[in-house]
């Protein structure tokens, strides 16, 4: 809380300062604001293949998601762990050939997330970090080898400093694993992954 | 009571042992065509904040204290900058695939931003490395450039 508030102090103030050396201070901070808005009104749609082959992967990254909607920190680390298992067991040979090394990619980077959330047990702010980052990665990841199931990309205009992020969810319902309790509601779909 | 004085022989006997085992691995003079520097063209100014803040436990080339000679302390910073390297090397940042990159940039921003890094215990001994608000500010923008 204390450094919300630091953060939001320097923010201030470092606008401020902005803002005595640059007149055209004004157009900036609108654009940047339109800019926001539209990220968050925007929805999309994206279809997918019906497959099987990332369900342990899809499973249990929402089991992750849902820890950190209940601000459960010690719970997102045995889901981090589960999921990094699932990363290692993928079977990368068993897709398409031209689909491999952005596979391999998205694994390697995707595992590192999911490690980096076990090994942050008790630090769930640290945790929602890679967890934001990952959920890019899983969406990538699903586009390329079907889902088994319909899922949502959430986006929260207010996370991070008002940058934005975003989760993957099985509903539609909003429940924010970015804040939890703190701001349960905050999102809205951005773009909807639909199995054909 | 002699037994007693041959177990500090013992532990001395051992500690001096323990100098003559290498640590100081981590030392190269090239800098690599993969060198984030040298990848992204990194401008001077940022250049010697990373050197200063950053490269001695994420590169391949550490410039070592001098108590790093003193084992088993040497072991321990020798451990601490593998571990340092495993999760960001610099010096292979070029090699890393673009999700790679773009991944670590985006980590990168947030643990300077938040005060993560350069680690707290870290900047108490090498008070050199401490990030003024201003050079955090010209990272941080720095880094958010290259971030798409």
């Amino acid at each position: 809380m204390k450094k919300t508030m630091i953060m939001l102090v320097l923010a201030l103030v470092s606008w401020g300062a902005n803002a005595q050396h640059d007149h055209s201070n004004m157009g900036h901070s609108t654009e940047g604001h339109s800019k926001m808005a539209n990220k968050s009104m925007e929805q999309s749609n994206v279809e997918v293949e019906r497959s099987k082959s990332a369900s342990a992967i899809i499973d249990n990254y929402l089991a992750l998601k849902d820890a950190l909607v209940a601000d459960n920190s010690k719970k997102a680390a045995s889901s981090g762990q589960m999921l990094f298992d699932a990363f290692e067991e993928f079977d990368i040979s068993a897709q398409p050939k031209s689909q491999q090394k952005e596979l391999g990619e998205i694994i390697e980077v995707a595992r590192e997330h999911a490690e980096h959330i076990t090994e942050n047990n008790g630090n769930i702010e640290h945790q929602r970090e890679h967890f934001e980052l990952l959920g890019t990665d899983v969406k990538d990841l699903v586009i390329i080898t079907g889902s088994d199931r319909n899922l949502y990309q959430i986006f929260c205009p207010m996370y991070n400093n008002n940058e934005g992020g975003s989760w993957l969810s099985a509903s539609s319902e909003i429940k924010n694993p970015l804040f939890g309790s703190k701001m349960l509601k905050c999102g809205s779909v951005q773009q909807n992954i639909t199995v054909k | 009571m002699k037994w007693l004085r041959w177990i500090g022989i013992g532990v001395l006997a051992v500690l001096v042992g323990l100098q003559f085992i290498p640590a100081r691995t981590n030392q190269s003079t090239i800098v690599l065509p993969t060198d984030f520097v040298k990848a992204y063209n990194v401008p001077e100014d940022v250049k010697s904040i990373l050197a200063v803040s950053c490269y001695n436990c994420h590169s391949n080339n550490t410039n070592y204290p001098w108590y790093s000679r003193v084992q088993p302390v040497g072991w321990y910073l020798e451990n601490h900058i593998n571990k340092g390297k495993e999760d960001l090397n610099f010096s292979e940042f070029g090699d890393y695939s673009v999700r790679k990159q773009q991944s670590k940039l985006k980590s990168m921003i947030s643990q300077v931003e938040d005060g993560e890094m350069p680690l707290p215990f870290y900047t108490f001994i090498h008070r050199e490395a401490r990030l003024s608000e201003n050079s955090k500010k010209r990272l941080v923008d720095y880094l958010k450039t290259l971030n798409e």
